[in-house]
């Protein structure tokens, strides 16, 4: 699966049908007849690229990344344990990258003159490691109201927001995951909503704006959430649906009905060659929806696409399979209704989040290619985190899910090499069959699939991105820490170094002088 | 609690140990570790020595300990280590069942910022399903605190073992529980000079009513701000008796809780301390206990602005007695991985031991019963398959008083249930042998 996003569904006769609006034939750069308008009122014409953007709600190319690696030198690291987290563990290895890239693995590997050469004796060497649920930027540090930007609880869906537009780059929580080598994290809206937002996948560079950090071309998420906190926000909270469990669902599904009548309109309109009148049959005399002044001209008498919705956008998009649907859902019976919910919209869950009782239902999620995240051991903070056992990811794996470990957690971000090492005893102390790189995957091949990015990243494999974490002992040790972690080939992170250590604009000049350094 | 009144304690526990006995459950017996690598913490490692368990007491230790002919049972632990049981110096064990079902939380006292007298033991639990979980990982006792407020009442050491609250304490009003900085501030008022004040208050009162409790009944006394409760419960504090546990982070309010406890003669110690290697020299010369969460590293609250990993070392270098906590009930047996990562950030291995056993032990005053492995203190010990601190290591033998707990916890008849998913709903298959899972 590559993170590359579908340009919507009928992709390959919508492109066929714009280009032959202009008579070109298949091959050509299919160009829209639809013309947006720029800022200054000037007609571009549309590529299918640029149409997939309007869908996606990256209009003009907006709200994309802007991240550019740092400066990289080639470099080997020679005569490490290689931890591939691609079934191998290599001692004595080395490992070449040069470019952002990693070139290869192996053992007494020949390199270029001028080679930036790291002694690995001694130490291990694993992928950047990957956190599926993550609040960083969002429910930043200091954690207090002015920050507080997780969760949008004013109605239960808000597919319209972004978690993009709450992340705050000074976050200092991002320094320290980057310091306990975790290079890509997915940041999520909260739960406190069925359908809370967008998520966005970000890497642990330092940067002035969320655009700067963001992972490019990753795709973004959806967050849903199961079970309590809908209830209790809003049935207990405000005397309003979803009270119950059946609300929930009501909640879903309305959404997604609606989503569907929105998609269907869009199809048509492009299917029409993006020149017709918005909307189908059922959308007769809706005069609003083309009345908006939005972008296409006064809509009225010259006609012109649908209306934007942006939460019914955010949804289409998940119905199109471009979006990625990470469902907080902590109950087994729960995680199979969210399974038919899916199977009746046709869309996918990627991942359950919290997913204490996966254990239970993991035959359903094998079959299914679900994956589940999960901590290692948090339990009973509520009711539907009752029935956790430490086991969880364990027998998830062994049955042939996608496991993964992830944190929710400003502070178990930074431990998530030890939380997967006692998740990996804890499955053996039960006799279940885990292996070094089985439980490596939990926090770095996995979570790639399950963003999208494991065509990119989370295994040390030859052509994957350079992102990678160079340990001073085994990462499975209480002891180890992150010696050096590199993004795209690039040092960023070197605990010798502390002109190589990024701190937050926050952090500077808040305690006094003694407060530099260390092991903050 | 006295000499004699322990004793009256483990009395009435040993007798209904003999009286009632589960299935699976090794009755109180003379237990012999042979072979293991010995970590006592009063004194230095043993390698290949025995500690014997007579009656629910450490009897001996050493190497050249012979075991008994008759009525021992022996383990044999040779290559694996032997610690005191950790001590988690402050949970909610027993105390909340689900953290968001407020029926099962009995914890803190609601509304009123002072609540001295508000004493754990009648809400304790001991059926919770926290307590054999914890203890399977090691954790043996635990200072079971209140939360919340300024004074938010007394806290006491529990042995994770037992059928009734009586049976399992060890100390009960072992500390007051306290706090300062935003916490206290907002509860009275909204500043810390209201709340440094209010608690000021409530301490004159205390000594004010101690020296007029006739005129107190007579009601022939001056206003006094809190209840008649509160001022009797807050006698021993006033007395050094029992210590006052502050949790409180910034360094400027660890400063004002010395300068309070000097004013009253209060012992205080130091909980969370985010701060506390800032004034880490003041620390050490008024001998503070500081109980620490090494993993702690972001500054989330303008409070805690100067959180570090290195907490634990810092202040352990200048002399500070640091005792590691969990602060977590669900997963107290997490303080081995706390002490770990202060470990990995500088702590001395030893050090890290005695802050999960000794200090803690030191801290509540029951140290010449509990925290290390000396003959005559309490048989509480752990064998460990290895490294206490490490991730490949397992509590495999946990002992309290003398008696090894059973592996069974709700988790492991979870785990035993769900095992395999071939054969039929889970629930439905009869699980003749559900509480042998993960053993």
């Amino acid at each position: 699966m590559t993170g590359r996003r579908r340009p919507f569904r009928a992709s390959a006769m919508a492109a066929v049908a714009v280009a032959s609006l202009l008579g070109l034939g298949p091959g050509a750069s299919p160009v829209a007849a639809y013309v947006p308008q720029d800022a200054a009122g000037t007609s571009t014409a549309a590529s299918a690229g640029e149409i997939a953007d309007l869908l996606h709600g990256q209009r003009n190319g907006a709200w994309k990344s802007t991240y550019r690696p740092l400066a990289s030198r080639p470099t080997l690291i020679r005569g490490a344990t290689i931890m591939t987290a691609a079934g191998e563990e290599i001692e004595g290895g080395d490992l070449f990258m040069r470019g952002g890239r990693i070139v290869e693995v192996g053992r007494n590997l020949d390199v270029p003159a001028g080679t930036e050469v790291i002694d690995g004796s001694g130490r291990f060497v694993t992928p950047g490691i990957i956190d599926t649920h993550s609040h960083l930027g969002v429910s930043p540090s200091p954690s207090i109201s002015s920050t507080s930007d997780t969760n949008e609880s004013t109605d239960p869906n808000t597919a319209e927001v972004w978690a993009m537009h709450s992340v705050w780059p000074q976050d200092p929580g991002f320094t320290r995951a980057l310091a306990a080598g975790v290079t890509t994290l997915q940041i999520l809206p909260g739960s406190a909503n069925l359908i809370g937002g967008r998520g966005i996948t970000l890497k642990t560079v330092p940067g002035r704006t969320v655009q700067e950090m963001m992972f490019p071309d990753a795709p973004m998420a959806l967050k849903m959430a199961c079970g309590e906190n809908p209830k209790r926000v809003y049935g207990r909270g405000r005397q309003r649906s979803p009270r119950t469990r059946m609300g929930n669902m009501a909640g879903y599904r309305e959404a997604f009905i609606e989503a569907e009548r929105y998609l269907r309109k869009w199809d048509a309109w492009i299917e029409g060659g993006m020149t017709g009148d918005a909307g189908d049959a059922e959308d007769a005399g809706d005069a609003e929806d083309i009345g908006d002044t939005g972008y296409a001209g006064d809509a009225r008498d010259s006609k012109g696409p649908p209306v934007r919705d942006l939460a019914k956008e955010t949804l289409a998009e998940v119905l199109r399979g471009n979006i990625f649907v990470h469902n907080h859902c902590y109950r087994a019976d729960e995680m199979a209704q969210m399974l038919d919910l899916a199977r009746e919209f046709g869309f996918r869950i990627r991942s359950f989040h919290h997913a204490i009782e996966a254990y239970k239902l993991r035959d359903l999620l094998a079959r299914d290619t679900v994956a589940a995240s999960m901590w290692v051991d948090w339990w009973g903070f509520k009711l539907e985190a009752y029935d956790a056992v430490p086991q969880n990811i364990a027998l998830v794996s062994e049955a042939g899910a996608p496991a993964i470990l992830h944190t929710d957690s400003d502070m178990g971000i930074q431990v998530m090499n030890q939380d997967a090492a006692r998740a990996m005893y804890a499955g053996r102390a039960a006799g279940i069959d885990v292996g070094r790189d089985e439980a490596l995957r939990w926090i770095t091949a996995n979570p790639a699939w399950a963003l999208g990015l494991d065509d990119r990243v989370g295994t040390l494999q030859p052509g994957k991105n350079a992102d990678l974490v160079i340990w001073s002992g085994d990462p499975f040790s209480v002891y180890s820490r992150a010696d050096q972690v590199f993004i795209d080939g690039a040092l960023i992170y070197d605990r010798s170094r502390s002109d190589v250590q990024p701190t937050t604009d926050f952090e500077l000049g808040i305690l006094p002088s003694s407060g530099g350094g260390g092991d903050r | 609690m006295t000499a004699r009144t322990i004793a009256a304690a483990l009395a009435a526990w040993a007798a209904l140990l003999l009286s009632v006995t589960r299935p699976g459950e090794l009755v109180a017996q003379n237990l012999a570790i042979v072979g293991a690598t010995v970590y006592p913490v009063s004194g230095p490692s043993i390698e290949g020595a025995t500690v014997l368990v007579r009656d629910g007491l450490i009897s001996a230790v050493g190497t050249d300990v012979p075991v008994p002919a008759d009525d021992f049972a022996v383990f044999d632990a040779r290559g694996k280590v032997v610690t005191p049981g950790f001590f988690d110096a402050g949970t909610q064990i027993g105390l909340v069942e689900i953290g968001l079902e407020s029926t099962t939380v009995d914890s803190r006292v609601e509304g009123d910022p002072v609540s001295a007298a508000f004493d754990v033991v009648d809400g304790f639990n001991p059926n919770s399903t926290l307590i054999p979980i914890n203890r399977l990982g090691g954790v043996t006792t635990t200072a079971a605190l209140p939360t919340g407020g300024l004074i938010a009442g007394q806290g006491a050491v529990i042995d994770l073992t037992g059928e009734t609250v009586e049976a399992m304490l060890v100390k009960p009003r072992a500390a007051m529980a306290a706090s300062f900085g935003p916490g206290a501030a907002a509860a009275t008022g909204g500043a810390r000079g209201a709340a440094s004040l209010r608690l000021r208050e409530v301490l004159e009162d205390a000594l004010y009513w101690a020296s007029h409790r006739e005129a107190y009944d007579r009601g022939d006394v001056r206003p006094l701000s809190v209840s008649r409760l509160d001022l009797e419960a807050l006698q021993p504090v006033l007395a050094g008796e029992i210590p006052l546990v502050v949790q409180v982070d910034r360094a400027s309010d660890i400063l004002v809780v010395l300068r309070i406890a000097e004013e009253y003669g209060v012992r205080p110690v130091i909980r969370r301390g985010t701060e506390a290697w800032m004034v880490a020299e003041q620390l050490a010369e008024r001998n503070v206990p500081v109980i620490v969460k090494p993993l702690t590293s972001l500054p989330d609250g303008f409070d805690r602005l100067g959180a570090r990993f290195d907490n634990a070392s810092i202040l352990h270098e200048a002399g500070v007695a640091v005792a590691v906590s969990s602060f977590q009930s669900h997963r107290a047996h997490n303080i081995g991985l706390e002490a770990g990562n202060a470990i990995r950030f500088g702590l001395p291995w030893e050090a890290a031991l005695r802050a999960v056993t000794l200090t803690p032990a030191e801290i509540y005053g029951v140290a010449n019963r509990y925290g290390s492995i000396e003959a005559g203190k309490v048989g509480n010990l752990v064998v460990w398959s290895g490294d206490p601190f490490e991730l490949s290591s397992r509590a495999e033998v946990v002992i309290i008083r003398g008696v090894r707990v059973p592996r069974e916890s709700r988790q492991l008849e979870l785990l035993e249930r769900y095992r395999t998913l071939d054969g039929g709903p889970p629930a439905y298959r009869g699980d003749g042998d559900r509480a042998s899972g993960g053993s």
